[in-house]
């Protein structure tokens, strides 16, 4: 993978913070496992894009993130709702349609949100979030909350008009807003060489005079370094910035896309020379940081949350049928 | 105690698929993500990967065997410190937790009537003003109550309005408030949708409502579905305005009635003021009201002028229609610059002794239809007059709600009188005879009268 070479080194994160992020990446790969499993047991059905693979991306930026920061994603959207804090049992059964899920069963894999949490969805039209974020980035700027809205989209998103207009916006009125690019590679099925003139995405704010870099969105720290400067520079009042995650994921689009139009070789050789999870567990091991033994505590942890989330997403009843009729509009 | 491996469900509609080919044999270690076997579906081939770390122990469903029920066992997987004798122990097939269908929930009664919406206050004193001075106003008074209102949209601010609506409002509020926009209506809109979800109360201009197609995926998927879609938990208090439907000899594309492509979604509110005092009452209405409301006026009706409550606390409330004339013969729905078209109709008819009861809709969505059959209870006859197309059209909805709840009243079929259905044209008598005119409602009366 061509990468663009801006990192610095492995900053100044703690070993704490480190150990955070490991944790914090396999709660998100654990979580996907389990939602991918429940799909095919038929208890989750339509709609569901797995993170798998991108998790540095989110837990990078999250590392990096304010406390009045927000974000909002598309709708391969579970990992960001972990990232910010959403608790994973609610979305779980938010997967499964029932009434514990964030949105009561009403909205599904690609639409939860959380005032609380400021995570505002969970999007289903692709780039449509981008000016809803620049919304966000604008709201921020109105109230002088001092926060910066974390906006994501894909490789494929990238092409649509909406989101050079959401560019421009941001650009003139220098909002507080990051663009994170997830390029995965794969707009659905059609490789960014095939849909993309210009491989360098990280570029495309270049005409509206936003700064943009491309990251190793597969090493969390280098994320982190590159979410630091980008948040840096939109909080200060100089506008919007926009960072390319070189990323992968290693699922189909959805769930039921057999993924043809990539070889084996290349998921392989993704999975297992730049799995973020698996190069961040040797860094942890080779710094002394963690040893086997603490790794595998964190596994039993983590797979304890999962094993709960997904309990409760099959133990929490369906939405009472009186559901069908609230939340239209709200009574005046 | 040995994991089961279930046969999955590879698609949103699949129940049953083959078991092409398994990649892993008996006593081989797995990873989770490595591919254990490959599953035929409908549609495709597809890998089906381990989800947990073990080993594979045994293969319960050969490869090639077609027509393999969802979540049938298709192996057993070793966990860590397990080996063979574990199989044993393993249990049958567990069947899928099964969810119980639950009965489709009954729509509301279709013949419920919705309850009338509550009278409107009178007001004893009034000032006379135009359209455009009372939207206005109205902006300028909801801006100084709550510091989130803000207004954008393109040439509000510096040009006071491309039909100067926003007059003055630069001056008092600041650039911070009143903003200028690019053109690029399906970035401004999706920005308002964004500061609405942060809790700021925009409003939204759009130059036409001919433009708001460039914005309609935000109005409907981002303002108006996603109050449901977060289950009640993120509100979208926003406002979408701008003229709509025929100017005068603008040509197809900027002449258009959205009235029937906005009143169809829940979520939405739709209001379309005629007079004055509607546009002023209206306008504060839908910028205090919590939901999303598109806000339909017409360039024709900025400068007519009309009386308007001089009262700091007058509004409108949504869903509330207004008899503008009373009437025992027949009933003429319409809004917008159309009520102005009864009116003159309900003049003509006069003078052949027809009565005609003029209801101005002022809300198409939701619709007052308690006041609408409160009147065709009493007249047994309805015309619908609209600018827009009748295909689909708010007449058609009308002529629905009649049959539900006023069938037994009814004496005549109901009419719709509405535009051509054509694009607009531009020849100044083509444009004329494509827009409902007064002669055209009044025949449309005479005939569910019988008076032909």
């Amino acid at each position: 993978m061509a990468i663009k070479k801006k990192e610095r080194g492995a900053s100044e994160a703690s070993a704490k913070e480190l150990v955070g992020y490991y944790r914090e990446m396999l709660l998100v790969r654990r979580f996907e496992e389990k939602a991918g499993q429940l799909y095919g047991m038929g208890l989750i059905n339509g709609f569901c894009h797995l993170y798998i693979g991108q998790e540095a991306v989110v837990i990078g930026m999250q590392a990096a993130a304010g406390a009045a920061d927000s974000c909002i994603t598309s709708y391969r959207d579970h990992g960001h709702m972990l990232a910010c804090g959403m608790d994973p049992k609610g979305v779980m059964a938010e997967l499964t349609g029932r009434a514990g899920g964030y949105s009561r069963g009403k909205g599904g894999s690609m639409h939860m949100f959380s005032r609380e949490k400021r995570f505002y969805g969970g999007h289903g039209i692709v780039g449509a979030q981008v000016p809803l974020g620049a919304g966000l980035g604008f709201a921020h700027k109105y109230s002088k909350d001092g926060g910066v809205a974390h906006v994501y989209c894909g490789d494929g998103a990238v092409n649509q008009g909406q989101v050079y207009e959401s560019f421009n916006m941001a650009s003139l009125w220098k909002l507080p807003v990051v663009f994170v690019i997830e390029n995965n590679k794969y707009a659905m099925g059609t490789s960014s060489e095939r849909h993309a003139a210009g491989q360098e995405l990280y570029k495309r704010g270049a005409a509206y005079g936003i700064p943009g870099e491309a990251v190793n969105g597969m090493s969390v720290l280098a994320v982190r370094d590159a979410a630091i400067r980008a948040l840096a520079h939109a909080r200060s009042g100089q506008g919007p910035y926009i960072l390319e995650m070189m990323t992968y994921r290693y699922r189909g689009h959805s769930m039921s896309d057999p993924a043809k139009y990539r070889s084996k070789e290349e998921v392989t050789r993704m999975r297992e020379q730049h799995d973020p999870i698996d190069q961040l567990k040797e860094k942890l091991l080779a710094d002394g940081i963690i040893d086997e033994a603490g790794l595998k505590d964190i596994d039993r942890e983590v797979k304890a949350l999962v094993g709960e989330a997904a309990d409760f997403s099959q133990s929490s009843p369906e939405p009472d049928p009186s559901e069908l009729w609230t939340d239209v509009l709200i009574e005046a | 105690m040995p994991i089961q491996v279930l046969m999955p469900a590879l698609s949103p509609t699949m129940t049953e698929g083959k078991l092409a080919n398994w990649l892993k044999a008996e006593g081989d270690a797995v990873k989770a993500g490595d591919v254990l076997a490959e599953i035929e579906t409908d549609k495709a081939t597809m890998e089906m990967e381990a989800v947990e770390d073990g080993v594979l122990g045994k293969i319960l469903v050969a490869a090639g065997t077609e027509g393999v029920a969802v979540n049938t066992p298709i192996a057993l997987l070793l966990g860590e410190g397990e080996d063979a004798a574990s199989l044993s122990a393993a249990p049958a097939a567990i069947a899928a937790t099964a969810v119980a269908p639950t009965p489709v929930a009954a729509a509301p009664a279709a013949v419920a009537l919705p309850p009338a919406a509550p009278d409107e206050k009178v007001y004893a004193s009034f000032k006379r003003q135009t359209v455009r001075e009372a939207l206005r106003d109205a902006m300028a008074e909801e801006m100084r109550a709550d510091p989130k209102v803000f207004l954008l949209g393109e040439e509000v601010a510096q040009y006071q309005g491309a039909y100067k609506v926003s007059q003055g409002l630069l001056e008092e509020f600041g650039a911070e408030r009143v903003i200028d926009t690019p053109i690029t209506e399906m970035g401004f809109a999706g920005l308002a949708c964004g500061a609405g979800y942060a809790g700021l109360k925009p409003i939204v201009e759009f130059m036409t409502m001919n433009f708001s197609m460039q914005a309609i995926d935000h109005v409907i998927n981002s303002a108006a579905k996603t109050l449901y879609m977060s289950g009640g938990q993120q509100p979208c208090s926003i406002v979408f305005r701008g003229p709509n439907g025929a100017a005068s000899r603008v040509g197809a594309q900027h002449s258009q009635d959205y009235a029937s492509w906005y009143a169809h979604c829940p979520g939405l509110k739709v209001v379309a003021p005629w007079s004055a005092a509607d546009a002023k009452g209206l306008l504060k209405a839908a910028i205090r009201d919590p939901n999303p409301v598109v806000f339909l006026e017409n360039e024709l009706l900025y400068g007519q002028s009309f009386d308007v409550p001089d009262d700091p606390d007058f509004v409108v409330p949504i869903g509330r229609a207004k008899i503008e004339r009373a009437g025992a013969h027949v009933t003429i729905t319409a809004y917008s610059r159309m009520v102005q078209v009864a009116l003159d109709a309900a003049e003509l008819l006069k003078a052949e002794g027809i009565e005609a009861e003029v209801i101005n809709l002022r809300s198409i969505r939701p619709l007052d239809v308690a006041t609408i059959v409160a009147s065709v209870k009493k007249t047994n006859r309805i015309v619908n007059v609209e600018e827009g197309w009748a295909v689909a059209g708010i007449g058609s909805e009308i002529a629905a709600l009649m049959m539900e709840h006023a069938f037994d009243w009814l004496d005549a079929p109901v009419v719709r009188v509405a535009g051509a259905d054509v694009p607009m044209p531009y020849a100044a008598n083509l444009e004329k005879l494509a827009l409902p005119q007064p002669d055209q409602v009044a025949e449309a009366a005479r005939a569910v009268c019988y008076r032909r």
